[in-house]
């Protein structure tokens, strides 16, 4: 391997470096786009109040994927915990009640799947499909269908610690930041993370040197679990409001921005930094592309085409082998006819 | 904190580094091992021989840890250990290490995360101390284990290394720990005829420092040349055992293929 090469790849090595990138220049292009609303403060103010619920599931998300697991229960867990949260302020008037059975409630939640998935043995995306069906379903139960309107609610200190204005800037995202900050700790440099990492590589590995599967899964549940219920009052408290179906549409877009981030679907390799630039990108392309005056219909197609890019990318940059692999494919189809190149 | 945890070998008179006793291995309705007697002496090479499925990967896995037996006990340097607290955890606090087959190594992580997983240098506050984990990788890829390639850092990742140098990282995990007993399983099943004679030197190596070994080999070649003593399991059960220079090469080869065509004979 020739120095300049390598220089290149430990470059490329910096965590989500490519994808801060894309982000940047997606901001770029908004500026140039729509310099009357890019060029000002106020969008990013608003999306730091709005980006910080899908950044703390995706961070989250992260960690269970890295695992080689999914958890689709966390819609659920955001209408549960919202409901919980709602409940105790507007008919008990108890905030900090609220919100300590708000994060238990998670914490059952994820604690059920890690049992559900390590113990008994059911594959996560069946076992966290099948609670977010029951956890949806009992909290429509629970709120008899009805939503909560919580037009009082910033009177709270509660609302004012967690989602209150210094100025014009939302300290939601500052909650999100330490999120981020204490995942990518937990990844990267406690063992909890190191393990996940194995357990996502190669479990029969994991096994062999000594890591608790079972224990560090469930463990890895109840977190997602707490980190959902967190993003649920986050989200409940900046609304105002809580309706039944508040997490409804949070569950791809949510993974989108992990997968955008670099992220493994194959476990093993994770990247919280780039799962943070993919919650932005995910969170500003609507925003962004209506203020330049593209209708809104196309959002979810450039959505698609970020990700698409995003995730051929980082094959490209990480599996040279099998990127190289897509290249061919695509040269392939491209020279129609013709047989694509020998490897 | 792991020095303290560590049993002072020197201090005890032990004859045996292990002992299985009756060990019994069920899944399910599968009986994988029944009834076995094995140990290995203080600074014995034991080689363990025998068809797919004779029970050598599991007992492996219980000396190591991994699983649990159904029945039977383990003694550990003479003294019997409480199944219940079995782990792999314990096993290496014991100082057994063991390079499982083509099993080892987690393939997308860095060779630092892959020498202490399970066992990380942490520091006051829980977080693991990469600067030191990485010091003392890169350290033991510059001790001549013979399976360095060129370019190899604690930063590789361990799918970008050759089958010899996986086998070497995980030769060189079990010696950075000091291991009194290194379980090698198959060790020699993906390397090059050149790697292979390093492999074997190693197992003597073992040997020539008053430590023990137990070698997995299908090579019957192989194991006949290092092993002490040699372990035939046949279907879950010890079949026969044999002293160094007791049975020939030949022999031996004879001795399999007759126990094998004795299933054979069973089944038809």
């Amino acid at each position: 391997m020739s120095a300049p090469e390598s220089g290149r790849i430990r470059l490329l090595q910096i965590e989500g470096l490519p994808i801060v990138a894309v982000l940047l220049v997606l901001v770029a292009a908004f500026m140039i786009a729509a310099p009357e609303v890019f060029l000002g403060y106020r969008i990013y103010m608003s999306f730091l109040a709005t980006v910080p619920p899908l950044l703390v599931l995706a961070v989250a998300l992260t960690l269970v994927i890295a695992a080689g697991e999914i958890d689709l229960s966390f819609p659920s867990i955001i209408a549960l915990s919202g409901w919980v949260l709602a409940y105790c302020v507007h008919e008990l008037d108890s905030p900090w009640v609220g919100l300590v059975l708000a994060l238990a409630a998670g914490a059952l939640v994820g604690y059920v799947n890690g049992v559900l998935v390590a113990r008994v043995g059911i594959p996560s995306i069946i076992a966290t499909l099948a609670t977010q069906f029951l956890w949806g379903g009992l909290t429509t139960v629970f709120s008899q269908g009805l939503s909560y309107s919580l037009g009082e609610v910033e009177q709270l200190l509660l609302w004012q610690l967690l989602v209150g204005r210094i100025g014009p800037f939302p300290l939601q995202s500052l909650w999100a930041l330490a999120v981020a900050v204490v995942l990518w700790l937990v990844l990267n440099r406690r063992r909890f993370g190191e393990h996940l990492l194995f357990i996502g590589d190669n479990v029969k590995v994991a096994e062999v040197v000594g890591v608790n599967v079972a224990r560090e899964k469930i463990r890895m549940f109840v977190l997602m679990g707490v980190m959902a219920a967190l993003a649920s009052v986050l989200l409940t408290l900046e609304n105002r409001n809580f309706f039944n179906t508040q997490g409804s549409g949070y569950l791809l877009e949510v993974m989108a921005a992990v997968f955008i981030g670099g992220t493994s679907v194959f476990g093993g390799k994770a990247s919280v930094v780039g799962t943070v630039a993919g919650s932005f990108i995910i969170g500003m392309v609507e925003a962004g592309l209506v203020a330049t005056g593209l209708q809104g219909f196309w959002v979810r197609a450039v959505v698609g085409m970020v990700f698409l890019s995003a995730v051929v990318g980082h094959l490209v940059i990480e599996e040279p082998e099998r990127g190289r692999g897509v290249l061919h494919a695509v040269r392939g189809k491209l020279t129609f006819g013709r047989k694509s190149p020998p490897g | 904190m792991m020095a303290a945890a560590r049993p002072d070998p020197a201090a005890q008179s032990w004859r045996h580094i292990v002992r299985l006793e009756k060990v019994g291995m069920t899944f399910g309705k599968v009986q994988a091992l029944s009834q076995v007697d094995f140990e290995v002496g203080r600074n014995e090479i034991v080689g363990l021989v025998g068809d797919n499925g004779a029970g050598k990967s599991t007992l492996i896995k219980i000396v190591s840890g991994v699983l649990r037996p159904t029945a039977g006990s383990i003694w550990v340097r003479d003294r019997r250990i409480d199944l219940d607290d079995y782990s792999v955890r314990m096993a290496h606090e014991l100082r057994i290490e063991t390079v499982h087959q083509g099993q080892s190594l987690g393939e997308k992580q860095p060779l630092w995360r892959n020498l202490f997983v399970g066992r990380q240098i942490v520091g006051r506050f829980g977080f693991i101390d990469v600067k030191k984990e990485k010091a003392i990788a890169d350290g033991l890829l510059r001790q001549a284990i013979g399976f360095r390639g060129e370019g190899i850092t604690a930063d590789s990742t361990v799918r970008d290394l050759s089958g010899g140098e996986r086998q070497g990282i995980a030769i060189a995990r079990a010696m950075h720990f000091e291991a009194d007993l290194i379980v090698l399983d198959e060790p020699t099943a993906a390397l090059a005829v050149s790697e292979v004679r390093k492999v074997l030197a190693f197992v003597e190596g073992v040997k020539a420092g008053g430590r023990a070994c137990i070698y997995i080999e299908h090579n019957l070649a192989h194991v006949h040349e290092v092993a002490d003593r040699l372990v035939v399991l046949d279907r879950g059960r010890v079949a026969a055992e044999f002293a160094k220079g007791e049975i020939g090469l030949t022999e031996l080869t004879n001795h399999l293929v007759a126990l094998h065509e004795g299933h054979a004979g069973v089944r038809a």
